[in-house]
């Protein structure tokens, strides 16, 4: 069994499945709009045969929307292509600002329907860590979720991703309500197996309402 | 007819509204459940066309604080839900046996709605 074997497991397909669900379910809302302006713009046609005279403003706003949908498609497509081929290599180089945005890029569904508001930092420059980009973002999707039970609908959780010595951090910040008894059990299996196999360090610190996933630059570090 | 559409994208609600406005039905939308909740306090509607995921609150739960609000409101589904053993799944999540599955067919939609009306 080889290192993604053995790290994606039924944990990943899980993951895996989670996404393309939430993808799909996006893909379809664009659908639905592009399918709403396009009968829009028959209903404009029937009535203009019929006499109403047609407002150019109102076709140059159709058709602007129906763009502004292309390009939407377009961005969550190339999130799924980049996700997909997260699962190819078990050791790439990749750099933290690329691995949060495609976290907030597939996560956006799911924090739009949380009703939290995830506030991105990045690094200056780029930063560069050799990991499995699938494992990894699977383990910062945990973080995500357990973040957004934590602290509810209306809330602002903040997510960085920081250069340190000799490797990177992923914080997730302002989890207010983390040290409560209702909060749920954080790393659990899958995150501390996840953890172990990216050499990864996970804490979970209550007083800072924080959690950070640590990453050495090399996974041999 | 009075109609009250509740959908998060606000691109598919207006369009949508502006349709079937052009078809004789009086529409209004909200984008979330706390305005669509706002607009019974003052208006009533027969008939509400709620996305199944909302963003805070789920379509049934929705459901259920409209109809305490208006009894007499009637309910379809919508949801960008893909394969036909979702759709099964979703309807019995929300006991609704009136249910449609995005992207829309306006002319499905008014049956739909005439049903429910008439049933």
């Amino acid at each position: 069994m080889n290192i993604q074997d053995a790290q994606i497991g039924l944990g990943g397909i899980q993951f895996f499945g989670k996404m393309a669900a939430s993808i799909s379910h996006e893909i379809k809302n664009v659908l639905a709009i592009i399918n709403e302006n396009a009968g829009l713009l028959e209903d404009i046609c029937f009535m203009a045969e019929r006499g109403r005279p047609i407002d150019p403003a109102r076709l140059k706003k159709l058709s602007g929307s129906v763009k502004d949908q292309i390009r939407r498609a377009d961005h969550i497509m190339t999130s799924m292509n980049r996700f997909a081929h997260s699962v190819d290599e078990a050791s790439v180089s990749i750099d933290v600002s690329e691995v949060a945005e495609l976290l907030v890029s597939l996560s956006a569904r799911f924090i739009a329907m949380r009703g939290v508001v995830l506030a991105v930092g990045k690094p200056a420059g780029p930063v560069a860590i050799t990991t499995f980009p699938f494992a990894l973002l699977n383990l910062l999707w945990l973080c995500l979720d357990y973040a957004m039970a934590v602290v509810g609908p209306g809330k602002t959780i903040e997510l960085f991703a920081e250069k340190t010595g000799d490797g990177a951090w992923f914080r997730f910040g302002k989890l207010e309500d983390m040290a409560a008894d209702a909060a749920p059990l954080f790393p659990a299996e899958r995150e501390t197996a996840l953890g172990q196999a990216l050499h990864a360090q996970i804490l979970r610190d209550p007083v800072a309402s924080e959690i950070r996933v640590f990453l050495a630059q090399s996974r041999d570090a | 007819m009075k109609v009250l559409l509740v959908d998060d994208e606000e691109e598919l609600v207006t369009a949508l509204a502006e349709r079937l406005s052009l078809r004789g039905i009086e529409a209004l939308w909200a984008t979330s459940a706390e305005d669509a909740l706002r607009f019974l306090e003052t208006r009533s509607f027969d008939l509400a066309v709620l996305d199944v995921k909302i963003p805070k609150i789920d379509g049934l739960q929705l459901k259920k604080r409209m109809q305490n609000m208006r009894p007499s409101m009637k309910f379809i589904f919508v949801t960008g839900h893909g394969s036909d053993r979702d759709f099964q799944t979703g309807v019995s999540e929300v006991g609704a046996d009136y249910y449609l599955v995005k992207p829309l067919k306006i002319e499905d939609l008014i049956v739909k709605m005439k049903e429910v009306l008439e049933g």
